[in-house]
């Protein structure tokens, strides 16, 4: 495996980290945060955070992957 | 004739016109018709699979939930987020093997990774007995938007009627271009709707979401948080059937299938990226559904919540308007689930085990030719025995996600065997209807699905290796030098 592709699957690790296995941790009302229960702020957070993840992942492979193994069409 | 039933018979004429439109002038052959030849850009193709994810589940289930059953709702917010984060890798790949053996649909890339046609052929039936309750969802869900949007004026049955054999006719001429064309129009009306409704109601009643969620929080705290007002969806509940739902979401086949038809695997990575971004809807109809809760207690149906909260709010037109969103909601589903249901059992069944020499062009006729009988049977359903295929819709989720081992290990593991996956397979359909007909889902707070799927990966695994020999069929990408 490239190391762009182990270095991106890192990245795409996060997603499942935060809004699957951290569930138990953040399954509360308090603190409040900008009007939300804390754990629908939570969720929003990764959700909208999960395109950045992806985005850098995009790049990540991109700059350390050789450019034969991109797609070629 | 009033203004909401004008504006949602208008919206459905329209739309069906636009899916005969956008195959006019093409000439179709199976590639065309059903991947749109391999040539969809960035944007049709993220308005596409937009279009055929967020089904009338998403309109009114989402709120449904919200309101009826609290935070395990939240799950609908997230299962998305980890699906498009597994699509960046799985996607692209799966993508290069079927323009490299030019493969239409989930059934063809088993029997070509797999060489093996019991496989394509259990692949295809599993598909079908899957699509077609779902597409009874759709059509159910079109005639009770419909008939509550329009003030009772078009009962549902007759909106089911209709639509159904509109679907059929610009699936029929169109194919999957008809689907997305179709689906730029129900991006823009539901998105329209969503946002006037999701931000509008809080602040009609509240003040705003923050208000909302103060008062939520000083009444009816434990709704906010797993499991919720259910007795039995708490955070382990969540936590499986998101994993599930994640790793399910692209084994439908009509989501599988249309990823065959953008131009390149590049495009196909970079809609991953975006994919997130249409996530904002959903939570603007979770707030209804919260709103629902506060302003409208005690409604017998759930699922009617967002319906019944505009309908309280909103001036008749604009209830006929979110209906109309509602109703191209459902019809863009259906048409490539009609679209796919037909391939599979053209392609799929009918040439693999009776007629393996029939020609393309045969199969392209035969596929169209499927179409009506498919509408058909779901339509049967939707009108007369509405009740029929309740368990088969309670299990589709749950069967195609046990496509999963096959796919991803297909792609990335030399040593997966055919026997691995057949048994692997057959296990966890064997397990997921045992557990869920059985009453015993969540089982020890798990969702049955998923249990089934652990079970899968393991025997895949444990057989393909004791099975030994490594597998005939695609090369892997990574071997091949030539473009």
């Amino acid at each position: 495996m490239q190391k762009g592709t182990k270095l991106a699957l890192l990245l795409g690790a996060i997603p499942f980290l935060t809004l699957v296995f951290a569930l138990p941790l953040v399954n509360r009302i308090k603190p409040v945060i900008l009007g939300l229960p804390f754990i629908l702020f939570w969720i929003l957070l990764w959700v909208a955070l999960t395109p950045l993840v992806l985005f850098a992942a995009y790049k990540i492979e991109k700059r350390f992957n050789s450019p034969e193994d991109e797609d070629r069409r | 004739m009033n203004a909401a039933l004008l504006i949602i018979l208008g919206t459905i004429i329209f739309s069906v016109c636009v899916g005969l439109f956008a195959g006019r002038g093409m000439k179709m052959n199976l590639e065309n018709w059903t991947v749109a030849g391999r040539r969809f850009g960035g944007l049709i193709i993220w308005v596409l699979m937009a279009g055929e994810i967020y089904t009338t589940f998403t309109f009114l289930g989402a709120s449904g939930w919200a309101y009826s059953k609290g935070a395990p709702t939240y799950y609908i917010l997230i299962y998305g987020a980890l699906a498009y984060t597994l699509s960046f890798f799985i996607l692209p790949e799966l993508w290069k093997i079927g323009k490299r053996h030019n493969l239409y649909t989930q059934p063809d890339f088993f029997i070509k990774t797999y060489d093996n046609r019991f496989l394509g052929v259990l692949v295809a039936v599993v598909g079908i007995l899957s699509i077609i309750p779902y597409l009874q969802l759709q059509l159910t869900g079109l005639g009770l938007i419909v008939e509550v949007a329009s003030n009772q004026a078009i009962p549902s049955k007759l909106a089911i009627g209709i639509s159904g054999l509109l679907t059929c006719a610009f699936v029929y001429t169109s194919g999957i271009r008809g689907s997305a064309w179709v689906s730029i129009i129900k991006n823009v009306m539901m998105i329209a709707a969503v946002a006037v409704v999701g931000i509008g109601v809080p602040r009609v009643y509240f003040g705003g979401f923050g208000k909302m969620f103060r008062t939520l929080i000083a009444q009816k705290p434990e709704h906010l948080v797993f499991p919720g007002a259910t007795p039995s969806m708490d955070t382990l509940w969540v936590m499986s059937t998101l994993l599930l739902t994640g790793m399910g979401f692209y084994m439908w086949p009509h989501v599988f299938g249309s990823a065959f038809s953008a131009k390149s695997a590049k495009i196909i990575k970079r809609n991953a990226i975006i994919m997130p971004f249409y996530q904002i809807p959903i939570l603007l109809i979770l707030m209804v559904g919260f709103a629902a809760l506060l302003v409208l207690p005690g409604l017998k149906n759930g699922d009617l919540a967002f319906l019944a909260l505009v309908q309280k709010t909103y001036p008749s037109w604009f209830l006929g308007f979110v209906g109309a969103a509602g109703a191209v909601t459902a019809i863009v589903p259906a048409s490539i689930l009609v679209l796919f249901g037909s391939t599979l059992l053209a392609k799929n069944v009918y040439q693999v085990v009776f007629d393996p020499s029939a020609s393309e062009d045969r199969v392209m006729r035969l596929s169209r030719a499927m179409v009506l009988p498919i509408t058909a049977a779901a339509l049967l359903f939707a009108l007369l025995l509405p009740r029929a295929l309740v368990n088969l819709l309670l299990i589709g989720y749950d069967g195609v996600s046990q496509f999963f081992p096959g796919v991803v290990l297909g792609l990335f593991w030399k040593r997966v065997t055919s026997v691995g996956v057949i048994s692997g397979l057959l296990t966890g359909l064997a397990l997921v209807v045992a557990l869920v007909f059985g009453g015993h889902d969540p089982i020890f707070g798990i969702n049955a699905g998923f249990v089934a799927l652990v079970a899968n990966v393991i025997i895949t695994v444990v057989v393909s290796i004791l099975s030994g020999a490594s597998r005939p069929g695609v090369r892997r990408p990574q071997e091949t030098k030539s473009s």
